[in-house]
């Protein structure tokens, strides 16, 4: 019992940024309909960049946080406008292309610049540090940070998504494209703007991840990137709580499968969902059974 | 009001508009008709700035609108109802009507005309809550035509209203459209359905593959033989 509510916690922590990772992907897929590969790699720079942060500019956990989550918008803004926009009426596959040679580019880029050596994030101090024991349960604060700050970051999003103006027309774009323009919508403007949103919060992820795991290397996207889009379509490709519910579901499955199993086999049975779901509902644990729209 | 000058538009290397030439002048309702693929669509889209033009020239009072973006016109005052009416399906109906005034800042204003749209469809008041992908076909109609008054235009493109509609429901939606026009809108109109669309026509364009065959007042086309042959069943 202590150990599967251990399982349950760890879960939490993982999904918590499978979750985060996922978000990006499905708001982009909702908006432009593109499984943005390079997704996986904004988290990567998010990860370095308050790296980065902590130990060359010894700032606190909070600012680098944010500094990440700033420099990952911009980057999601300039992927989007140098990579994406010019194939704004290329084939789907093209598109797709380009993303996998953004991944790349931004990989091999940071090994570049930082050597494709693993780092490792500075321990944290103080409060971040501790450690709760309750029986045989152990809780980092860290994990509790990730839930909080994942949760928090969650309740914005909707409340941009649904409540304000930009999330509206995110909404638009996303359900009919011609439509939103005869709105008066700038189209190209509020791709910028999910873009950025995506990407804000892969960046925090990856600031997460640092403290939590402790070690980064160039490649760290891949897998949770994979993973991330696993949440992403187990939840309805396109649709947002169906990344939030996806995300913990893969992150639990996850830990279980390492804690019960095996953990060689963990990112196979991740794989193995994805092609399970694609089998018995493409649509996703939240998506409609969608007629294609006339 | 609208003045269109020989608009050519391709689609890779179909030829869809061949120098289209219009004028809707302003308070009037002007319709265009023409059979399945002469390109009513196309030529709408063109105005709307959805489609490029290849050539030619669209001025609105006067101004040469041709370079700008679909949203910058709905500024100066296009509002479009596109064909197939492409709600959006995932917002409720009152969602589906505030984002007809995206770009209008005036609180009072946008109530003002939100309360004119529910005069003028009941039926969207009492389902302001509904999702719109959830609506009839109709009141997904109504609902096309009131989120574009929701932007106060100044001249109205409707594509086919009466698209799929039961008879008595076409007949209710061109007696608003009537009125919208009363109430001081210029009103384009494309409609297969010729011999309603005449009717309340000021005046009317005949489009056949691409370029315009015909032009004069409803009336004198109601009564053409031509007219009558092709696009009125006799
Ligand atoms: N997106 C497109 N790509 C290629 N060709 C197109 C496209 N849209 C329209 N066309 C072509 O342009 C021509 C005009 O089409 P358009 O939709 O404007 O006709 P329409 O008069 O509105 O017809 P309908 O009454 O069936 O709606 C047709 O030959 C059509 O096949
Ligand atoms: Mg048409």
């Amino acid at each position: 019992m202590e150990q599967l509510l251990q399982q349950i916690i760890n879960g939490i922590s993982l999904g918590s940024i499978y979750a985060l990772i996922a978000l990006g992907y499905t708001m982009v897929y909702g908006i432009i309909k593109l499984i943005n590969f390079a997704h996986g790699d904004v988290y990567m720079i998010g990860a370095y960049t308050g790296y980065v942060c902590m130990t060359k500019f010894q700032l606190g956990f909070l600012p680098s946080l944010l500094i990440a989550m700033v420099v990952c918008a911009l980057l999601g803004i300039i992927i989007e406008k140098v990579a994406y926009k010019p194939l704004r009426n290329a084939t789907r596959i093209a598109v797709l292309i380009t993303a996998i040679g953004v991944s790349l580019f931004l990989e091999y880029s940071t090994m570049f610049v930082a050597s494709a050596n693993v780092r490792s994030y500075p321990p944290m101090e103080g409060l971040l540090s501790k450690t709760f024991k309750i029986k045989n349960i152990t809780i980092s604060m860290h994990q509790i940070i990730i839930v909080i700050i994942t949760l928090l970051l969650m309740v914005l999003l909707q409340f941009v998504v649904k409540k304000t103006k930009t999330g509206k027309a995110m909404r638009a774009v996303s359900q009919d494209r011609d439509a939103a323009q005869l709105m008066g919508i700038d189209v190209d403007n509020t791709i910028s703007v999910t873009f950025a949103l995506g990407s804000t919060l892969a960046g925090a992820a990856g600031v997460l991840v640092g403290v939590y795991y402790n070690s980064i290397n160039p490649l760290m996207g891949t897998m949770p990137g994979l993973k991330a889009f696993v949440a992403a379509v187990f939840g309805g490709i396109g649709i947002i709580p169906g990344a939030m519910i996806g995300g913990y579901i893969i992150g639990i499955i996850e830990v279980f499968v390492s804690g019960y199993i095996n953990s060689m086999y963990r990112d196979a049975v991740v794989f193995a969902i994805l092609i399970l779901i694609l089998i018995v509902k493409p649509a996703g644990l939240l998506g409609k059974n969608t007629r294609e729209k006339v | 009001m609208l003045e269109v000058k020989d608009i050519n538009v391709h689609y890779g290397v179909i030829h869809a508009l061949k120098g289209i030439s219009l004028t809707v002048n302003e308070g009037e309702i002007v319709t265009l008709i023409g059979a399945n693929g002469a390109g009513k669509t196309t030529t709408l889209r063109t105005i709307s700035g959805l489609k490029k033009a290849t050539s030619g020239q669209i001025l609105l009072n006067g101004e040469d609108i041709t370079a700008l973006s679909a949203q910058d016109r709905v500024k100066k005052g296009i509002s479009h109802v596109p064909e197939g009416r492409r709600i959006f399906p995932s917002m409720t109906v009152l969602e589906n009507l505030e984002m007809g005034a995206y770009l209008r800042k005036d609180k009072d204003g946008i109530a003002e005309d939100l309360q004119r749209v529910y005069e003028w469809f009941p039926i969207l008041a009492d389902r302001k809550k509904q999702l719109a992908g959830t609506l009839s076909g109709g009141e997904q109609q109504m609902l096309a035509i009131g989120r574009a008054l929701m932007s106060r235009p100044k001249i109205l493109f409707l594509d086919e209203p009466s698209m799929g509609l039961a008879p008595l429901l076409v007949e209710e939606i061109f007696n608003i459209i009537k009125d919208i026009n009363k109430a001081g809108t210029t009103i384009l109109l494309v409609e297969q359905n010729a011999n309603l669309a005449l009717q309340i026509a000021d005046r009317a364009y005949v489009l056949e593959t691409g370029s315009i065959v015909l032009s004069g007042t409803g009336k004198e086309l109601l009564q053409s033989d031509d007219i009558k042959k092709a696009y009125l069943g006799g």
